[in-house]
């Protein structure tokens, strides 16, 4: 599972065209069957018109959507911007307060696991004490467990010590959920860069404070973009560790407990569920083209989270 | 809370975190002679495996402990919690619900994800085909969960009322009546593994066109100039090449769907016979505060989960190895 160092042959999606230009000759002969042009372009329709209809509807008036389909609007075109000024400022609860918490839980819980896993990546890759292979299985397997499985004692844990309630509690569920993955995706990518390299800065004097500051990390950011990216996603959209150590008070929840209630109560308001949906939708798609590059490397390591 | 105490819990966190780094690094530093080695190791590791025995490992272990207490983890009752979720028929709709997601959803996806990957392979739009199909990964379940629900939308049908969701739509186009399709069970279960499908997709698409670019051309070629090609080319080459890579998607897909919540939670709440092991977990914890069903819950994820993580495992080390 050393994918990570050899992911320049695996190719992402703007790769993967250049790729394709570059056998283009064979390229002709693939798609000339019509059938297949249409089955492609079937699936590829199913997969965004729902997302486009929820998209066209979170800008259509609100006497619109509740009575007309979207597909409507190219009969009767009709656009506004009401809708997010509602959804984002207006009524008790506004978006905004819960875009401010997401932000303020998903910086901590992508930075702490990071920094946390490469400390402990070096530590396993490049120094010697008692029983680190031991222990590093055991981080390995801990991989497996599902998260559930250590929700209910940690809720537990954090009402007895008072943290529950702010932002510690899932900033820690975060960052202690995210490490055994961290933790073995750096170690397997620390383990690549040469033992040559580290030796040389020895020999000049460097301990393993300046080796890891200015060796290693500098090295490692591939494989820490790589994994922030993926980690990032996973707590911007996550709902059941945010429910369940936030959701109690409305106070600290992000995004998705409110919208998750939004969409459960009855006779659903589209015509704010839609703009809701889609200031929750942003940010991850932003970050999720910007950064495609390292997403897609992150999937060819393994990087499925647990 | 206002924003400025929110901003200040922040920044003490930064404070905290900070001053963990700078003991550690200190440490560090400070080792001299022989046994700098083991106390940098021991520093370096430190925080994070005692986050992870006090986060993790400890709450694992108590969880199997609770599993086989009662309610109020106070008693014990042995297997009981675990006899009932195998006997008690709402209990029981749960686990067929599960097992429905767990064919379902890993071979669709990676059907679909396989053959889009086939179509699109090295056309003039790839890139472009491959982005439509890969951005429900980048939305979140909610997210997925509030588009899909759009969809399935449903209004009673009486005069001077449109639908205004699209499946029903369709079928008032095609001259039927509309239904509430969340409420149609057992059938509203196929309609959540849809939006599980859809998401999925675009993640086994990337990880096989991955490994339909890896097959050597000469093995192509070959097969080509010996008159191969179409359907025949892609069930005699493509297909047997790719092979562990396929395997690797659908235990992929397998985990993920084992532990999907989000879905059910904002679609139906586990309502109308819809609710998965990892949806009950939640509501016999959360909701029913019955701690020793949630455990049991919460282990029976785990108990199925492990096989087919070590199976990945093995699969990912053969993919490598080639």
């Amino acid at each position: 599972m050393t994918i990570l160092s050899t992911e320049g042959s695996a190719g992402t999606g703007t790769d993967l065209a250049a790729a394709a230009t570059s056998r283009a000759s064979a390229a002709k002969k693939r798609l000339t069957s019509p059938w297949a042009s249409i089955a492609a372009l079937v699936i590829a329709v199913l997969w965004t018109l729902p997302t486009f209809g929820l998209f066209l509807t979170s800008f259509r008036p609100e006497r619109d959507v509740q009575r007309t389909g979207w597909w409507t609007f190219f009969a009767n075109p009709q656009l506004t911007l009401d809708n997010y000024a509602e959804v984002l400022f207006g009524g008790n609860q506004p978006l905004v307060g819960f875009f401010t918490n997401s932000i303020l839980i998903t910086i901590p819980s992508v930075a702490i696991p990071i920094i946390l896993a490469t400390m402990a990546a070096y530590g396993f890759a490049w120094t010697r004490f008692p029983l680190r292979d031991t222990l590093f299985v055991a981080v390995f397997a801990l991989q497996i467990v599902p998260l559930q499985v250590a929700l209910l004692p940690l809720l537990e844990i954090f009402v007895g010590t008072g943290l529950n309630g702010t932002f510690w509690t899932v900033w820690i569920a975060h960052s202690t959920f995210a490490l055994p993955l961290a933790i073995f995706l750096l170690h397997n990518s620390m383990r690549d860069i040469p033992a040559e390299l580290v030796e040389a800065a020895r020999v000049d004097g460097a301990g393993h404070v300046r080796i890891f500051t200015t060796i290693m990390v500098p090295l490692m950011k591939p494989a820490i973009a790589a994994f922030a990216v993926f980690q990032f996603l996973w707590v911007w959209n996550d709902l059941l560790v945010a429910l369940v150590f936030a959701g109690g008070t409305l106070d600290v929840a992000p995004l998705t407990v409110r919208l998750a209630n939004l969409a459960g109560e009855r006779g659903s308001n589209w015509y704010l569920l839609a703009p809701g949906a889609f200031v929750a939708i942003v940010v991850p798609l932003v970050v999720f083209f910007a950064l495609q590059r390292y997403f897609v490397r992150g999937l060819l390591a393994g990087s499925v989270k647990g | 809370m206002t924003l400025l105490d929110k901003l200040l819990q922040l920044l003490v966190a930064v404070v905290v975190f900070a001053a963990v780094m700078g003991v550690v690094l200190l440490v560090v530093g400070r080792a001299k002679g022989r046994r700098a080695d083991v106390v940098s190791g021991v520093a370096f590791t430190a925080p994070a495996l005692l986050l992870l025995l006090i986060g993790l490992l400890y709450p694992a272990a108590r969880t199997a402990v609770q599993s086989v207490l009662d309610a109020r983890s106070a008693g014990f009752v042995g297997l009981d919690n675990y006899v009932r979720i195998f006997t008690q028929p709402d209990l029981v709709v749960v686990m067929r619900n599960t097992l429905l997601w767990v064919v379902i959803t890993p071979i669709l996806s990676t059907a679909i994800g396989l053959v889009y990957a086939v179509l699109v392979d090295r056309t003039r739009f790839e890139a472009a085909a491959k982005a439509l199909i890969f951005l429900p990964m980048a939305i979140s379940f909610v997210g997925a969960a509030i588009i899909w629900k759009f969809v399935y939308e449903y209004r009673p049908n009486q005069q001077n009322i449109q639908q205004i969701g699209l499946l029903n739509q369709i079928l008032v186009w095609l001259g039927f009546e509309p239904v509430n399709f969340i409420l149609a069970e057992p059938w509203n279960n196929l309609l959540l593994i849809v939006v599980m499908i859809w998401i999925q997709a675009g993640f086994a698409m990337t990880i096989l066109s991955a490994a339909i670019k890896a097959i050597p051309s000469d093995i192509i070629e070959a097969a080509r100039l010996d008159g191969v090609g179409g359907l025949r080319m892609f069930f005699y080459i493509t297909l047997p090449s790719i092979r562990p890579a396929v395997v690797v998607v659908i235990t992929a897909i397998s985990i993920a769907v084992l532990k999907v919540f989000d879905i059910v939670r904002t679609m139906t709440g586990g309502q109308f016979g819809t609710s998965v092991v990892a949806n009950e977990f939640y509501v016999q914890s959360f909701r029913l505060s019955d701690l020793g069903m949630g455990s049991a819950l919460a282990m029976i994820l785990f108990v199925l989960v492990v096989p087919i993580v070590i199976y990945n495992v093995r699969q990912m080390r053969k993919v490598d190895a080639r």
